[in-house]
């Protein structure tokens, strides 16, 4: 008897009929609410496909130009829903494809259920046409992964793999799927699974660390806090905000921590990390109590490891119990979902005012907003800076849209300078720093919220890393706004160059094609700007616009990202120039 | 921090591909796997891995917490020497020849309580359960009579405190309905 390792809620409808392998797979995807899916179709998939164009009219399938597009515009709309994104390709090198979407899901945790058509069973391990041992290859980016090969595992596999993409710490999960299992028959039920008995999503909290990281909090003299995507993840921004307030703690965000507490909000004083800001780079390592909040101390976060907050007591709010200690020794570590564990913190907390400690934030801001954020804001040159771009979709914006970030300096300057109201409006590739992620997650996004603007920040490198994917919004006439800030370079590994290989150029100089004409081929509405007296009235037209929109801005072309903390250096040791 | 010999007990769900998922985690930290073993456990359709590895703590502590963090793993264990009873067994092929001109050998194979389990005339097939140290001895004496053919198993272990993985399982089958 096979032993049950999973347990399924029991509220299956019991319309059993006998469906394809393929058809039941469609159903498992609508009865997981699923609306909108991102794919590539191909010889090992064409079943499922069959199925969408009878399911047309239920499930919305985009087909991107690549399928690394599909991966990230899945990750890209499960980052501003919170629901799991799908993305679906063929077996083969459709399946290779997914690969960096998948890494970049897995390093980021964002929900995705990938599905990959498989040669038939029989062919397995013979170098089939388009055989790819894509569980293998995927074991280490993925949260779960797994190969049905008989049609009747279909509905208990798919429910595991939504219940594990989306539960504890999210992730990627890929199913594998063989064609036979595709065309064979089954008998159809669904029930959603609601527990795995090897799988602990969420760990117990242990109430003594919570008081303890009570009283370490309530006995601090300058306590600060850090805190990443897990405040997201957990839907925990309300309880964030609330203990920021109530005991008056200065809270920096890490990359993927951004929007999650208002931009304006008077206790935000930024973002930790090689190109964060001064202040919360530097008193890191002034603090007392450092209170880490759903984060995993990257070393882009950290700097040099030896020199980090070694002065602080710290604690860390974490739900994978793998990530305590894994950088830095947490001397109080307080498991669970932050959820609940900023819930129960909160009520032994005493309503404080740090505004001395406070004071040295703003001192220090001064500083950086004098030698470096006025510069960049208004700056005196005639070539624009990026800063201002950004500044400006702001001031249009209101601070009301979603940024979508690829991969450069143009990346840290997004994430410096775009304000944010509400949380789930950062969408950018933090742990694996994809270049190319933008475009198609913008696509994603704006899918996921069609309501709210939602506005690309790309490079030049990275635009043409994922530019086919132009296409898909001009197929789809998805409404995004995309900004490429052309500084005719790949930025930032020139900035390296010139600050670590003395100004050696290696392969970073950029020839570019002619954008507009490009945009324009694909029918998409399109402007060019250098000047900084176009800007204004350029991005207005671009906000106001209906459709999509294609901004192309030049920019400074060697201008560098400031403040930084060297590779090696110590978080202290950021420098402003 | 101090290397020294961890023995990594991993409880898994019987599954296909567990095993790749595993040694990835080792080898993305360019660990070493010293031996695996994999078999069944105490508890039905439960299978027992057991991976030594010679690391510091703070590196055993880490690969614990990420082997654990994988979906069919149950609970993972690490434990030192100090903390187990292990055995592993030999199997030494010697040219009969040889062996039968030395009866110092055969006195020593019957004090260590190594045994032989085949013997032909071209060859004697000596069998050894023991500690690692008592299985390379015996190596290194049956060396100079032409050893033919040299195999270990992997270590096997039983820690001397209990491991609560029935526990885990028990509260799994009350807390949901399984039909
Ligand atoms: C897929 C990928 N390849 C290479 C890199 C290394 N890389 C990081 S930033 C960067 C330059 C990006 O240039 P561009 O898109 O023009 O943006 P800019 O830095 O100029 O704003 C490169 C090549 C990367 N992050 N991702």
């Amino acid at each position: 008897m096979k032993v049950k390792t999973a347990s399924f809620e029991e509220i299956a409808t019991p319309e059993s009929a006998t469906v394809s392998g393929a058809e039941a797979i469609i159903k498992c995807l609508l009865k997981e609410g699923v609306d909108t899916i991102y794919g590539y179709p191909g010889g090992a998939i064409m079943p499922v496909y069959d199925e969408l164009y009878k399911y047309q009219d239920k499930i919305h399938h985009v087909l991107t130009r690549h399928e690394q597009g599909a991966a990230h515009a899945a990750q890209g709309y499960a980052r501003v829903t919170g629901k799991v994104g799908v993305a679906v390709a063929t077996s083969g090198p459709g399946a290779t494809n997914l690969i960096t979407g998948i890494a970049d899901a897995h390093i980021d945790s964002t929900p995705v259920v990938f599905i990959t058509g498989q040669v038939g069973s029989t062919l397995l391990g013979s170098d089939a046409f388009q055989e790819i041992d894509v569980v293998g290859i995927s074991t280490p980016i993925t949260k779960w992964n797994y190969q049905v090969t008989d049609a009747s595992e279909i509905p208990e596999v798919l429910a595991k793999a939504f219940y594990i993409a989306r539960s504890g710490r999210p992730g990627p999960v890929l199913i594998d799927i063989t064609k036979d299992a595709q065309f064979a028959p089954l008998e159809f039920s669904y029930k959603k699974c609601s527990g795995i008995r090897s799988y602990k999503p969420v760990p117990e909290i242990n109430l003594l660390q919570v008081e303890r990281a009570a009283e370490a909090i309530n006995n601090a003299k300058k306590p600060m806090i850090v805190f990443g995507q897990g405040v997201i993840l957990g839907k925990a921004e309300e309880l964030l905000k609330k203990l920021v307030e109530k005991t008056g703690i200065p809270a920096a965000w890490t990359i993927l921590g951004l929007s999650a507490l208002p931009t304006g909000h008077p206790l935000n004083v930024g973002m930790v990390g090689m190109h964060g800001n001064y202040a919360p780079n530097m008193l890191t390592n002034e603090c007392d109590v450092l209170i880490a909040i759903g984060m995993r101390f990257d070393d882009r976060v950290t700097g040099n490891l030896e020199t980090y907050a070694k002065q602080a007591k710290v604690i860390h709010f974490e739900i994978d119990p793998a990530e305590i200690n894994k950088n830095v020794t947490a001397d109080i570590p307080v498991l669970g979902n932050v959820n609940q564990t900023l819930n129960l913190v909160m009520e032994l907390l005493q309503p404080n005012d740090h505004s001395e400690w406070h004071q040295k934030f703003k001192e220090l801001y001064a500083i950086e907003y004098d030698k470096l954020i006025q510069h960049h804001l208004t700056s005196k040159n005639p070539e624009l800076t990026m800063g201002e771009v950004i500044d400006e979709i702001n001031t249009c914006s209101d601070g009301n849209a979603i940024i979508v970030s690829d991969v450069g300096q143009h990346q840290m300057v997004a994430c410096r300078y775009a304000k944010f109201k509400t949380s789930r409006s950062n969408v950018t590739s933090g742990g694996l720093g994809t270049m190319g992620f933008a475009l198609p997650a913008a696509i994603g996004a704006k899918m996921g919220k069609p309501d709210r603007d939602v506005v690309a920040i790309i490079g030049d490198g990275g635009f043409q890393m994922n530019i086919q994917e132009l296409g898909t919004i001009f197929q789809t006439k998805v409404p995004v706004k995309i900004v490429v800030l052309n500084n005719s370079f790949l930025g930032m590994v020139r900035q390296w160059q010139q600050m670590f290989f003395e100004r050696r150029y290696a392969s970073t100089e950029m020839i570019n094609p002619d954008f507009i004409a490009i945009a324009k081929g694909y029918h998409i509405q399109s402007r060019h700007v250098a000047k900084r007296s176009q800007l204004k009235d350029a991005v207005k037209e671009m906000m106001e616009a209906e459709g999509s929109y294609f901004l192309e801005v030049s920019v400074e072309q060697e201008e560098n990202v400031f403040p930084m903390i060297p590779t090696g250096a110590s978080v202290s040791e950021i420098r402003l120039e | 921090m101090e290397k020294k010999n961890y023995t990594v007990s991993i409880y898994t769900e019987n599954n296909l591909g567990l095993l790749s998922r595993i040694a990835a985690i080792f080898l993305k930290r360019h660990i070493n796997i010293e031996s695996i073993t994999v078999s069944k456990s105490e508890v039905n359709d439960v299978m027992r891995f057991i991976v030594i590895v010679q690391v510091t703590e703070d590196q055993v502590r880490k690969i614990v917490g990420q082997i654990e963090k994988q979906i069919e793993v149950i609970k993972a264990f690490y434990h030192t020497d100090e903390e187990l009873f292990f055995q592993e067994t030999a199997l030494y092929k010697v040219r009969s020849s040889d062996f039968m001109k030395d009866s110092g050998i055969q006195h020593f194979i019957q004090e260590t309580n190594a045994r032989i389990v085949a013997a032909t005339p071209d060859f004697f097939v000596i069998e050894k359960t023991g500690r690692r140290q008592e299985t390379d001895h015996l190596y290194e004496k049956l060396k100079p009579y032409g050893l033919m053919q040299f195999v270990r198993s992997g270590t096997i272990a039983v820690s001397k405190n209990e491991m609560q993985i029935s526990g885990i399982l028990e509260k799994f089958n009350t807390t949901n309905s399984l039909s």
